[in-house]
């Protein structure tokens, strides 16, 4: 395939303008219209809404069953919460509690993390709250490439996916294929291989974990990092044949780790009789600390887990 | 319209009376002495519209079309639901004619039905799209983010509020900021209007009117019908009602199926024979319905892990 680098924010965007292309039943709705959008695809088809999130979330969802594809984007995650009850009791439930009679396609993009100073609301990672919620898929992508494939691969699925997409990626770069291609949902990736220990990490931390398993091998420390990509469905088989491998794992997220997806990952391991069997040390969490994200850098970057915590944790495993 | 009436009345009947005697499961919450609404609202519809429903949901579902025997096995909790089993009194959704779900969150699908008014926009099929909901909903959000979005994109709506005067038990008029619901509407240059939600001719006028209306491209219309349940907010066991017995008395001798009954014979169009023998023939309906229900087997445990997800 032809390649080329572009940013994670491109991807998406490129995904988006692709699918609007693609399919004449997709449009999209935020407080925002790109004008560049607008002017391709008519301001029918990409609407500035009023700032009224759970509205439009709402009017998604009903255009999706009248036979629509809506794209909607809440910006930073934040909103999202402006949206729950649309989110919780309606979108997540609606095919399942009317019997399966009717499919509700709507992608929901939105930004997660910080490392951007924008203090407690606008800094967060609650992918794990609605992992809760029966009924909603949702992806999170770590690289432009991952970016482009999985959300074509949301916005072409019927079911309502959530897209968490992480601020501190979106001006990364990084080689996209000129052709059409998706990612299916539900498939980790190997970011990297190893023998010792391994790695599941999220978003931006992916990146983390991928310099500290470079450090790691200088030290002899042979890691293996996981993407998981999909949170749900998460690909558990991949993760627990990796842990089955090495014998001990590492996780780290951006989100802290009270009931976060990371709390889900260890207990897919560690419920797992073969899995558990080879583990070697206990499993070991690397997250943001459970605190609301303080605004000063300083604190900021206390709160935030990253390629050295991630280190701190695999040597506190393998015991160097 | 007084078939479609009657046909709401004795299923309601029939469902209260079957839930106390323990084959319903839940909760009902009954929709006798509102019926000219939906049934009103509904005959300005034709089938390509859409409506979307309230936790009061079975009149709006009868008056849609939808039949009396998945509604009722829906409600006996068997396969052979609407919704399989899954959904009950408070979920019941008929996507082939239309009805887009009963909902038990208040003032929820006012949202999600407007969705269904900009998908008829897009499809330019000149379609309506219907939301019902109480006063109790016209005091929270989504009623008024959605009719602000309807009436600046020009929506082919209709907001249907149907004042039965009380919000659960809280009486409207101390919760509601203006008094009545249809003044509302020109907060958003839209036009609010009040009809007798007793009198089944004059929501269908109003509802007719608001159609054209929406269906030329002039966008949403709110109307507000005065209206009044017969019997309490919800049928569950230990539920107060704490309307004064005078007022339910009063609100019961404008029984909106007695009064539509009434002008039909005195205009020589219904006899008291024929109303004797529609009433005899939609509770023959019904009861065939309750057969079907009880005849129909519940689903397999196992089928609760269906349908979380579409294929």
């Amino acid at each position: 395939m032809a390649m080329r680098s572009i940013t994670y924010m491109q991807a998406g965007m490129e995904a988006l303008v692709e699918e609007l292309r693609r399919d004449p039943k997709t449009f999209h709705m935020a407080t925002d219209a790109p004008p560049a959008l607008v002017e391709e695809f008519s301001a029918d088809r990409v609407r500035a809404t009023p700032i009224a999130e759970s509205a439009f979330t709402g009017i998604a969802l009903g255009a999706a069953a009248s036979g629509y594809r809506p794209i909607i984007n809440w910006s930073m995650v934040t909103f999202s919460f402006v949206a729950m009850d649309q989110i919780v009791n309606q979108t997540a439930k609606i095919h399942y509690m009317f019997g399966g009679q009717a499919k509700f396609p709507v992608t929901c993009r939105t930004s997660v993390g910080g490392g951007t100073n924008l203090a407690a609301q606008h800094s967060q990672s609650p992918y794990s709250m609605f992992m809760n919620v029966a009924g909603l898929k949702m992806i999170l992508p770590s690289t432009p490439y991952d970016m482009k494939g999985l959300l074509k691969s949301a916005i072409r699925d019927n079911n309502p996916v959530i897209s968490f997409e992480s601020t501190r990626l979106m001006t990364m770069t990084g080689d996209v294929p000129e052709e059409d291609y998706t990612i299916p949902l539900g498939q980790a990736e190997i970011k990297r291989s190893g023998s010792d220990v391994t790695i599941v990490a999220l978003a931006w931390l992916v990146h983390e974990a991928l310099e500290a398993a470079q450090m790691l091998e200088q030290e002899g420390i042979s890691a293996e990092v996981i993407d998981p990509r999909t949170l749900v469905p998460m690909d558990t088989a991949t993760i627990r044949q990796s842990v089955q491998k090495t014998g001990r794992l590492v996780i780290a997220d951006e989100a802290g780790p009270t009931a976060g997806a990371s709390a889900e990952i260890a207990a897919l391991v560690t419920e797992d009789r073969e899995t558990f069997a080879r583990l070697k040390a206990p499993v070991k969490r690397v997250c943001a600390l459970q605190v609301p994200i303080p605004y000063s850098p300083v604190l900021e970057n206390h709160v935030f887990p990253d390629r050295h915590r991630i280190l701190a944790g695999v040597r506190e495993l393998t015991g160097v | 319209m007084l078939h479609s009436m009657l046909t709401i009345r004795h299923f309601e009947e029939r469902s209260t009376a079957d839930y106390h005697a323990g084959f319903i499961y839940g909760v009902v919450h009954s929709y006798v002495g509102q019926e000219a609404v939906a049934v009103g609202v509904c005959s300005a519809l034709t089938r390509q519209d859409k409506i979307i429903s309230t936790h009061r949901g079975h009149g709006h579902c009868l008056a849609k079309g939808a039949d009396l025997n998945r509604m009722m096995a829906e409600l006996y909790g068997r396969q052979t639901g609407y919704c399989k089993g899954k959904g009950g009194s408070m979920h019941i959704a008929d996507f082939g004619i239309g009805m887009l779900g009963a909902n038990g969150i208040v003032a929820a699908g006012i949202s999600i039905v407007t969705g269904a008014g900009l998908a008829a926009q897009l499809d330019g099929n000149g379609g309506v799209a219907v939301a019902f909901f109480g006063e109790g909903a016209s005091n929270a959000g989504p009623f008024h983010e959605a009719i602000n979005i309807a009436a600046k994109w020009k929506l082919p709506m209709l907001y249907v509020c149907e004042n039965n005067m009380y919000s659960s038990g809280t009486p409207a008029a101390k919760t509601v900021s203006t008094g009545h619901v249809a003044g509302r509407a020109a907060g958003y240059g839209i036009p609010g209007v009040t009809v007798d939600g007793n009198d089944v001719q004059s929501v269908f006028a109003a509802a007719t009117t608001a159609v054209e209306r929406a269906r030329a491209g002039d966008g949403p219309t709110l109307i507000e019908c005065k209206t009044y349940r017969h019997r309490a907010h919800t049928e569950r066991p230990g539920a107060v009602d704490r309307r004064p017995p005078d007022e339910i008395e009063e609100w019961k001798k404008k029984d909106p199926i007695e009064r539509l009954a009434a002008d039909l014979i005195e205009q020589g169009l219904l006899s008291e024979a024929q109303r004797q023998s529609m009433d005899t023939e939609v509770l023959r309906s019904i009861e065939s319905a309750v057969e079907f229900a009880v005849a129909s087997p519940f689903p397999s445990p196992e089928a609760a892990l269906a349908d979380v997800y579409a294929d």
